[in-house]
């Protein structure tokens, strides 16, 4: 199978109020060595033939990060990885 | 004039906007999202809602909609286009407008009835205001947050495109309490909470929001009278 991740993250500087909700509910699971939680978006994109790297990253360009609040990475899931 | 209001699946306040435009004396236009066909409307308003179930982000995939296609170019074209909480969003997403709009920051949905600082009047949306005015208009929003890197935030206040700023406490934590935006050319507003629910004493707060619709009124007479649209270049 022809998978592509990408991995969609808010930029270091921009506040995720999700990550500090889920950050400030741990000590109430008895976890108080976590300083920060940050929450972001896993994207598999299925290709009928081989993964096209630079057809996903135009994708994620256009639709699924946006550049002002967000940055990616994009990577070919191995066989193994699919299996 | 024709004020068109797109409807998009999930649009909500589609309703609401169309007859704030009616109230205002214009005809209100019904555009739809599957049809790139502006039908000649002198102005346009994206509604507030849940656009596309605000899926993967607010406003991302409205922006790609048909209809989208042609609503960018006319913007580009000096179409006065104001886009109201989730058509801010769209506006955003479709690189009309700068910045983005985000989860707010204490996670709560917020709806209330606000009162606003309005700062440009220069553009086709508020030039019916005064610079400095307070109005009261409900806001109602999960997702309104307004952030944008600080060069651009610096850039939107000396250009003065900042057109309604929160006062008497921020609703979602928007940086440098900015409720609506406008483009260099003053023809493209987006605003967060909704002039179009303060329109008549009978179901909202106040009548300030009505005054966002006969200003774009103005700015197209002027227009057609020969002079340069309202919201053009300072």
């Amino acid at each position: 199978m022809a998978r592509v991740v990408v991995d969609v993250m808010l930029k270091p500087e921009i506040l995720d109020p999700q990550g500090q909700a889920v950050a400030n509910a741990l000590p109430r699971l008895g976890v108080t060595d976590v300083s920060s939680v940050r929450i972001g978006r896993r994207i598999e994109i299925e290709f009928d033939g081989e993964p096209d790297l630079d057809r996903a990253r135009e994708i994620a360009d256009k639709l699924l990060a946006n550049p002002v609040i967000e940055d990616y990475t994009i990577r070919v899931e191995s066989a193994a990885e699919v299996a | 004039m024709r004020i068109g209001v797109v409807t998009f699946p999930g649009s909500l306040d589609d309703g609401d906007a169309a007859r704030a435009a009616r109230i205002a004396g214009a005809e209100a236009v019904r555009l739809w999202h599957g049809d790139p066909d502006l039908h000649g409307v002198d102005a346009v308003v994206l509604p507030g809602g849940f656009s596309y179930g605000d899926y993967l982000r607010c406003g991302a995939i409205a922006r790609f909609a048909p209809v989208m296609e042609s609503i960018i170019d006319a913007a580009r074209g000096g179409l006065p286009v104001l886009g109201i909480c989730n058509g801010f969003q769209v506006l955003c997403e479709a690189h009309l407008l700068p910045g983005a709009l985000t989860r707010n920051q204490h996670l709560h949905f917020r709806n209330r009835d606000q009162w606003l600082k309005v700062e440009a009047t220069n553009t086709a949306w508020t030039n019916g205001f005064t610079p400095g005015q307070e109005i009261l208009i409900p806001v109602k929003n999960g997702e309104g947050c307004f952030v944008a890197d600080p060069a651009t935030l610096d850039k939107l206040e000396a250009e003065g495109r900042v057109i309604a700023r929160y006062v008497r406490g921020n609703p979602n934590g928007s940086q440098r309490d900015i409720a609506g935006i406008t483009n260099e050319a003053g023809n493209v507003v987006g605003i967060m909470p909704h002039p179009e629910h303060a329109v008549e004493a009978l179901t909202g707060p106040s009548l300030d929001g009505l005054g966002f619709f006969t200003s774009v009124l103005r700015a197209l007479a002027g227009a057609a009278a020969g002079g340069q649209l309202a919201g053009g270049q300072q």
